[in-house]
């Protein structure tokens, strides 16, 4: 993938689109008494962009990332991967869950949990085990490949779930506020991680926080969801450039701007309601 | 006979050999008290433990194994394996389908609720009192605590799992042998020890009725002709068979589920 491009121009081909989502809305319960939490949700993804969606919890950031990855189906509205609408989990998409302890399989190996995805495809166990082996050496984590899960830590953890993403060979990867169980140093190096890998695999990533330094350090588009029901109240373009650095970049003008700018979104529609 | 349960770890040698001696000195006692009591006041009921290890050494090694033992072994093995297999079948696709699991569960809970023993009058009398009746009692008798264990199982898969398998399009067949079966693999397994514990009953109540044959006739027909050394020994391979068979059950135990102890030793030692 030779561009992986932070922002795109507005003519840029149909085919570099990724995600396109129009009108999503969803409701939870019956008719009567639904409890609307998306509201006409709306936004684009393009190849190789990273794209934070920050919001309060209860914004219902978690739903729209289950309807993204088809594990839901949304009451109204189009969601469309790759060119294909989303009606069930699409092909090339993986997802990174929050919960790494139980995401993962406690009684398979490292190695295993990360081909375990690969053996309905027509790989041999060698060529599985390869394809694996990569992604674990993406992630730092080669020599832990004949480890089970509950002997690492849980940044570790965290790490086999994403080379299990990696070894999907995906177009894009979910990821469900993966660093919210981790201690902070741990959280900035999977932040940095994800950055690495991005920019090593040319992939879009879509990830889910509540943690507003985390989405403008990561993305090239902050999308802000606020209000209840949700909607997407701003996306915002983040230029901090493809060489960032948890200290240097975080002490930029820049950053602060758009930490401030972000925030002052989130809080805006919520105090128009008041 | 005394079956000290604890769980086995690898441990060091001198700490090991101070384990074997606080399971084994009670037996050893017990064994003991048997030996002296029934030497000094001996009766027909109660033949000096001598006379009955001399007639166990004498029958059982090795002519009434292989006439006795070993085909009561072969109904056992063959009808536990039935009741595992169609138990866990059954109970995987009623975990799966919570729907026709509420429409069968009540009906299931009543028909567990009669004892494999009280079946045992329609067995004879459908199958007679060959192998067939045997085998078939057996399984049934084993395949309601697995089926029950084995549905509770399944239900409890981590839903995070479900949804791993479901976005990763992992088909029905991986997701039930690398994720269903092995999350449940921990209550199969505690279904599968109480029916083991089915299994060795209804073998020995199955021979002692309707028998014409098997360890359970055996000490059935000692015990009518007065032979009462015969019977005491017929009793002690009952329990060896019964000590042998959960020591095999634990091993294989410990084996495939050394990922659950691991797992959660570790979350115990982390306060997790």
């Amino acid at each position: 993938m030779n561009h992986a491009h932070a922002i795109h121009p507005a003519s840029a081909p149909a085919a570099d689109v990724v995600f396109q989502v129009e009108g999503l809305v969803h409701r939870y319960g019956s008719a009567a008494d639904a409890r609307r939490i998306l509201d006409g949700v709306q936004f684009e993804v393009r190849r190789g962009d990273f794209v934070c969606f920050v919001g309060p919890s209860g914004a219902g950031k978690s739903t729209l990332l289950r309807c993204l990855a088809g594990l839901q189906t949304p009451t109204a509205g189009q969601i469309t991967f790759n060119g294909t609408p989303v009606t069930e989990p699409p092909q090339g998409l993986a997802l990174v869950f929050q919960d790494y302890s139980r995401s993962l399989m406690p009684w398979l190996t490292v190695l295993d949990n990360v081909t375990l995805p690969l053996r309905a495809g027509s790989l041999t166990r060698r060529q599985r085990d390869e394809q694996g082996m990569v992604a674990l050496e993406e992630v730092g984590l080669a020599k832990a490949v004949s480890q089970y899960p509950w002997q690492l830590s849980g940044g570790m953890q965290q790490r086999v779930a994403i080379a299990r993403a990696l070894a999907y060979r995906p177009v894009a990867v979910l990821m469900d506020e993966p660093f919210a169980s981790v201690d902070a140093q741990t959280r900035a190096d999977l932040e940095d991680l994800m950055l690495s890998v991005r920019k090593h695999l040319g992939i879009s990533v879509l990830l889910v926080t509540h943690d507003i330094d985390e989405a403008v350090y990561l993305s090239d588009k902050v999308c802000v969801l606020s209000g209840s029901p949700a909607k997407v109240a701003a996306v915002i373009d983040v230029n901090l450039g493809s060489e960032r650095d948890q200290i240097t970049t975080k002490a930029t003008r820049e950053f602060a701007e758009l930490r401030t700018k972000v925030y002052q979104t989130i809080r805006r529609p919520a105090a128009v309601k008041q | 006979m005394v079956a000290p349960f604890r769980p086995h770890s690898p441990m060091r040698l001198s700490r090991r050999t101070r384990a074997v001696l606080v399971e084994v000195w009670l037996p050893i006692v017990l064994v003991g008290l048997w030996w002296v009591l029934s030497a000094r006041y001996p009766s027909i009921y109660s033949p000096p433990l001598q006379e009955i290890l001399r007639l166990f050494r004498e029958l059982w090694l090795f002519e009434h194994a292989r006439t006795d033992l070993l085909p009561s072994l072969v109904n056992l093995v063959l009808g536990y394996l039935l009741g595992l297999i169609a138990g866990v079948a059954l109970g995987t696709w009623l975990g799966l389908s919570p729907r026709l699991n509420r429409a069968l569960w009540p009906t299931l809970e009543f028909v567990r609720a009669i004892p494999g023993v009280a079946i045992l009058p329609v067995f004879v009398i459908l199958l007679g009192v060959g192998p067939a009746m045997k085998v078939s009692l057996i399984a049934v008798g084993t395949f309601w605590p697995i089926l029950l264990n084995a549905i509770d199982g399944v239900r409890s898969v981590e839903p995070t799992l479900r949804d791993v398998a479901a976005s990763f399009r992992i088909p029905l067949k991986h997701r039930l042998l690398h994720i269903v079966l092995p999350a449940a693999s921990p209550q199969i397994f505690s279904g599968a020890r109480i029916s083991l514990s089915v299994a060795v009953i209804l073998i020995v109540v199955s021979e002692m009725v309707g028998g014409n044959g098997g360890i359970g006739y055996f000490v059935r027909s000692a015990e009518r002709s007065f032979a009462i050394p015969e019977m005491w020994s017929g009793i002690i391979v009952l329990g060896l068979m019964g000590y042998v068979l959960n020591t095999l059950f634990r091993l294989l135990e410990s084996r495939v589920l050394a990922w659950h102890r691991g797992m959660t030793t570790r979350t115990q030692r982390d306060g997790r």
